[in-house]
């Protein structure tokens, strides 16, 4: 169609001409609004002010509070005159000013007096306006005539006061529910939009009420409704019936199917397009009922009418998602619309055809979209590249051609979105299709050579390092690998250094030219990027020697993180800066749902530390962690040891007690883990008294009483003890259990304030030899044994007595010493006559202990023991043989 | 804009220049909250479509998730936004709606300079068709007639009566004129 382009600016007169609003501005039109203030109002003038005012509100200009309430002050003196054109503007611009409550006040009486007119005109435009501004108060007052606008004769005013009642059911839901008697009347309405609004307004009315939707429904598919979009509005509202009513419809007669499809065959576009679109969002949609739907939307396809190509090729589109062979039909209409005009509608053919196609089409496809995909948006590319990848893993065998056509598309230009969807896609395909694994890597490497995204490059970096090292010349990616880490930002550097670091760890035979490249990393301006490097260097042993690697290093660096971020960043937090280094292994790994209560007091963790241990090293660390917490502990130096909890109560009493043993070089602790298991009774200052007199090299420290046990609440009190340094110092401690008890109602929660003293008598504790050896196993117990040589060597023989059995002596002799049997020596083969076990440990003070024992059955029973020991120091050597001595 | 159930909802309607500047806009959804954000959207829109041939059928594409139907007439472009999900017909019957009111209204002249010397009419058109996103009238004949149309007030002193009517008669003949 020809029509005269318009030119740019030519000339500035030439554009004087063509704007009547040209030059316009703020203060002048203000100062023109005083007009509205003149005693012989000049209608017209006052129009064209208020269309100068709206067309600088139009434009996006803003008006000031005061210079707002000035123009709504003037304007409200115009309901003097009769003018009605002048009327309506001064209606547009009351609503454009959108005044506040204390100014509605001064018009409300001349709306009111507009709503109750004879003129129609009036009466729409006024109940629009007052129920636009307006607030509840206001609203009681004029119920009475909206209720009767809603039924008025007029269409126009009856769909005024509706659609006023549709925004107000948002902010005042009470008033309006109680206007349904109108509203439904006016459902009836003859006239069209009158009959769309007021459905709207009903069914929002009632749309809590699923019994009173379901009855509308039933009673209109039934009926007759004249307007097409009030019969959009009741297929809805079908379709959410439907929904709601569950899975009924096994038998294959849904409720109201027949009216929607019914529907299908009315006379406006419109509504068969709503029906056939419902129908193919029906849960479970079997594809008999789909077909009635899919021939009016083919039917749609070859329409002259852009917006009705889209709507079906884009139902279509998503239909083909789940039921690809009803859509099958269409192929050939589809395929004329790859041409159309609207890259839209083309993208959206395209991938229904994507989906629905067969292998051999496939080729011919990717041409077609080829030609395209420089002209649509990236929405629809994003739609095209999720096309073609489950294509591609539909089709494994053409990887190929949709592999090059992926690799193509993330050359081009593109945002990060569809930049990201393609890389995902090249990635999935990578992991799916082996074959495509290495020309995938390829494309990927040459994408990072011109990536403007940082995420995405550190992302592909981290793939390749995963998936490089396993393909057959890994060295080939490294030159890109390392351009990185000349060409980008800090981010990306790192992430090529790690890479670097990942493809020297798995390829033995890259590292010494890795090695070279991480040094020349050491000299980065950015610290990431030079700690990476070190570290890496470090890990793989690049001071030269080419080693294998470590299983520990591979764990490092391909192995998973487990442990939560979010945890992990608490505890640095946590962490002070001092001698003791950061561990890792401090930091929780159970997945917390919101972070630990910091007042917290340590000793009330309700963590169920007491509880027998599930794996011994976390227990370890999770008591040196609770230990380290507590202030008083801090400077008791290293754990050595925590025992295994000992029982001293017995089960099923009203409280019970647990002991931990915990060694220090000059130190023990013992941790009472208690639990009150009686719901009445709240338990305050709980402590334990021991009894050291059968100890007498112990002297007490100190103790930490627990401030308060609740009922079912495990929680934990201290009490050190001072010992001879390094020495295995045993003794034997009675225990009572000292609290004050507080009466509980245990349906309220609430506790009475006065409590009584009690005590409670726990059994004996003991600290034996044991408790002092650490359990440490040694990979090669021959080795080792040379290793300390013979002259720390303390042999002696002992008569064990009758015994069960062999095994049960071994078992005794292992738990007597609390030592580490080695190589499967504790295992008794059945029915030997006789076994040698090899025990390792480390005594306290850090003296590594080796032990082999023989033993034989002398007699029927009796077990005989021959019990050599090696040891760094002799005294420990000594110590050992005290013990079964002793035992 | 609140969400209205299950009705449909208009989120703009938009009349641009050939330069993608406004002539007079209007928005019903929050999903533009200032002003730039407001710009920014025209401009995208304007941009995205202004290659299209969008003059004897309205054409439709969809951006950032909302559904657009445009048609542009001389140095006039025409938009209706609506959500992703919409019923692209409903949508497409009020730029009709849009499009054929602002015709009768500007009687078959549509293009820029006669919009803008009756930009009150344009804002009072777009004012008849939907209200906060709430589609009022889809009829373009209707719209016009409802903006025009001054049925007599009866309160109104006889000499002002008959220049309104005058003037009203006067609108309505042409009107009908433009409709055959």
């Amino acid at each position: 169609m020809a029509q005269p382009l318009v030119k740019k600016d030519d000339d500035r007169d030439d554009e004087a001409e063509y704007s009547p609003f040209l030059g316009i501005e703020k203060g002048a039109v203000l100062q023109e609004a005083r007009v509205f203030n003149d005693p012989q109002l000049d209608a017209r003038r006052c129009s064209q002010v208020i269309t100068k005012l709206l067309y600088l509100l139009n434009q996006g200009e803003s008006f000031t509070k005061v210079e707002a309430t000035e123009v709504f002050f003037s304007v409200t003196k115009l309901f003097q005159s009769r003018d009605l054109g002048l009327r309506r503007m001064v209606y547009l611009i009351i609503k454009e000013l959108s005044p506040s409550a204390d100014e509605v006040i001064i018009v409300t009486s001349s709306l009111m007096k507009d709503m109750n007119s004879k003129t129609d005109m009036y009466r729409a435009n006024a109940i629009r306006v007052l129920c636009r501004i307006t607030d509840g108060t206001l609203l009681t007052q004029i119920e009475r005539y909206l209720k009767q606008a809603i039924v008025d004769k007029n269409p126009v005013v009856a769909s005024a006061a509706l659609v006023s009642g549709i925004h107000l059911l948002q902010t005042n839901p009470e008033i309006v529910k109680r206007w349904s008697n109108e509203v439904q009347e006016a459902v009836q309405s003859r006239a069209a939009l009158v009959q769309f609004h007021a459905l709207a307004l009903l069914h929002q009315i009632r749309q809590n009420d699923r019994l009173a939707v379901s009855k509308l429904v039933t009673s209109l598919t039934r009926g007759t409704v004249r307007s097409p979009l009030a019969q959009c509005l009741l297929i809805r509202y079908t379709s959410q019936v439907i929904r709601e009513s569950g899975n009924n419809a096994q038998s294959g007669d849904r409720p109201f199917y027949d009216f929607l499809e019914s529907c299908l065959r009315h006379k406006s576009e419109m509504v068969i397009f709503e029906a056939a679109k419902a129908i193919t969002e029906l849960s479970g949609v079997t594809s008999r009922e789909l077909t009635p739907a899919i021939t009016v939307l083919q039917l749609f396809l070859s329409s002259s009418k852009p917006v009705l190509r889209f709507a079906a090729v884009r139902t279509l589109n998503k239909v083909a998602m789940t039921h690809p062979m009803a859509v099958t039909n269409c192929n050939i209409d589809m395929e004329s619309l790859i041409s159309d005009q609207n890259r839209s509608i083309a993208t959206l053919a395209i991938t229904t055809l994507l989906k629905t196609g067969n292998e051999s089409s496939v080729d011919r496809l990717m041409k077609q979209i080829t030609n395209f995909m420089s002209d649509i948006a990236d929405e629809f590319k994003i739609v095209v590249v999720e096309a073609i990848r489950s294509l591609c893993l539909k089709f494994p065998l053409k990887y190929r051609s949709l592999m090059n056509f992926l690799s193509n598309i993330l050359r081009e230009e593109g945002g990060f979105d569809y930049k990201k969807a393609i890389v995902d896609s090249i990635v999935i395909l990578i992991r799916d299709i082996p074959d495509a694994k290495e020309s995938g890597l390829l494309h990927l490497c040459e994408f990072i050579e011109d990536c403007e995204f940082t995420y995405l490059s550190t992302q592909i970096l981290h793939f390749l390092g995963v998936e490089g090292p396993k393909t057959s010349d890994p060295s080939k990616y490294i030159r890109y690998i390392y351009n990185r880490v000349h060409l980008e930002n800090a981010t990306v550097r790192a992430s090529a250094v790690s890479t670097l670091a990942k493809f020297g760890a798995a390829v033995d035979e890259l590292k010494p030219r890795i090695f070279v490249l991480l040094r020349r990393c050491l000299f980065d301006n950015d610290d990431e990027v030079r700690d990476r490097a070190t570290l890496y260097l470090n890990t793989l042993g690049g001071d030269g020697a080419v080693v294998e690697t470590d299983k520990d290093v591979k764990d490092f660096l391909f192995g998973s993180f487990d442990i939560p971020l979010a945890n992990l960043e608490t505890s640095l937090k946590n962490y002070e800066p001092s001698e003791e280094p950061f561990d890792i292994i401090s930091v929780p790994k159970e997945v917390k749902s919101q972070p630990l209560a910091e007042k917290k007091a340590p000793g009330k963790k309700p963590t169920g530390l007491g509880a027998p241990a599930s794996g011994p090293s976390s227990t370890a660390d999770a008591y040196e962690r609770l230990l380290l917490s507590i202030p008083e502990f801090a400077n008791l130096g290293k754990l050595f040891k925590s025992s295994a909890p000992v029982e001293l109560t017995e089960a099923e009493t009203e409280y019970a007690v647990n002991v931990v043993k915990h060694i220090f070089d000059r130190h023990v602790v013992f941790q009472y883990n208690c639990t009150n298991t009686i719901p009445e009774q709240l338990l305050e200052d709980v402590i334990v008294l021991v009894d050291a007199s059968e100890a007498e090299e112990f002297s007490e420290l100190f103790s930490k009483p627990l401030r308060s046990l609740p009922y079912d609440s495990p929680g934990q009190t201290f009490v050190a003890f001072e010992k001879p340094e390094g020495l295995p110092t045993v003794g034997k401690f009675s225990n009572i259990l000292k609290f004050i008890v507080k009466e509980v109602d245990p349906t309220t929660g609430e506790t009475e304030d006065d409590g009584v003293e009690d005590e409670y008598q726990l059994e004996d504790l003991e600290v034996v030899a044991a408790d002092y050896i650490l359990k440490v196993g040694v990979s090669n117990f021959r080795n080792a044994w040379e290793s300390l040589g013979p002259d720390s060597e303390k042999v002696d023989e002992y008569g064990l007595g009758p015994r069960e059995s062999l095994a049960e002596a071994v078992n005794t002799v292992i738990n007597l010493l609390g030592m580490q049997p080695c190589e499967g020596t504790e295992v008794v083969p059945p029915n030997s006559r006789s076994h040698t076990c090899l025990l390792s440990g480390v005594f306290i003070g850090n003296v590594k202990v080796l032990v082999r024992l023989s033993f034989g059955l002398d007699g029927p029973k009796d077990v005989a023991m021959k019990l050599s020991v090696r040891s760094e120091d002799e005294n420990v050597s000594d110590a050992i043989h005290e013990i079964v001595a002793s035992g | 804009m609140a969400s209205y159930g299950l009705c449909p909802s208009i989120k703009n309607i938009l009349l641009l220049d050939s330069e993608g500047k406004r002539v007079a806009v209007k928005y019903y959804s929050d999903d533009w909250p200032t002003n730039n954000s407001k710009l920014a959207f025209e401009k995208f829109v304007f941009t995205k479509t202004a290659k299209t041939n969008a003059r004897a059928e309205a054409d439709i594409t969809l951006l950032e998730n909302n559904v657009i139907i445009y048609k542009f007439v001389q140095d006039l472009h025409f938009f209706v936004t609506g959500g992703d999900d919409e019923n692209e017909l409903i949508l497409a019957s009020v730029l009709q709606g849009f499009f054929d009111a602002v015709t009768l209204l500007l009687r078959n002249n549509v293009e820029k300079r006669e919009a803008l010397e009756n930009l009150d009419l344009i804002l009072l058109c777009l004012d008849e068709i939907v209200d906060g996103g709430m589609i009022l009238e889809t009829n373009g004949p209707l719209i016009a007639e409802k903006v025009t149309s001054h049925s007599l007030d009866a309160d109104a002193p006889l000499s002002e009566q008959t220049l309104t009517q005058a003037w009203a008669t006067a609108r309505e003949h042409l009107t009908r004129t433009l409709l055959k």
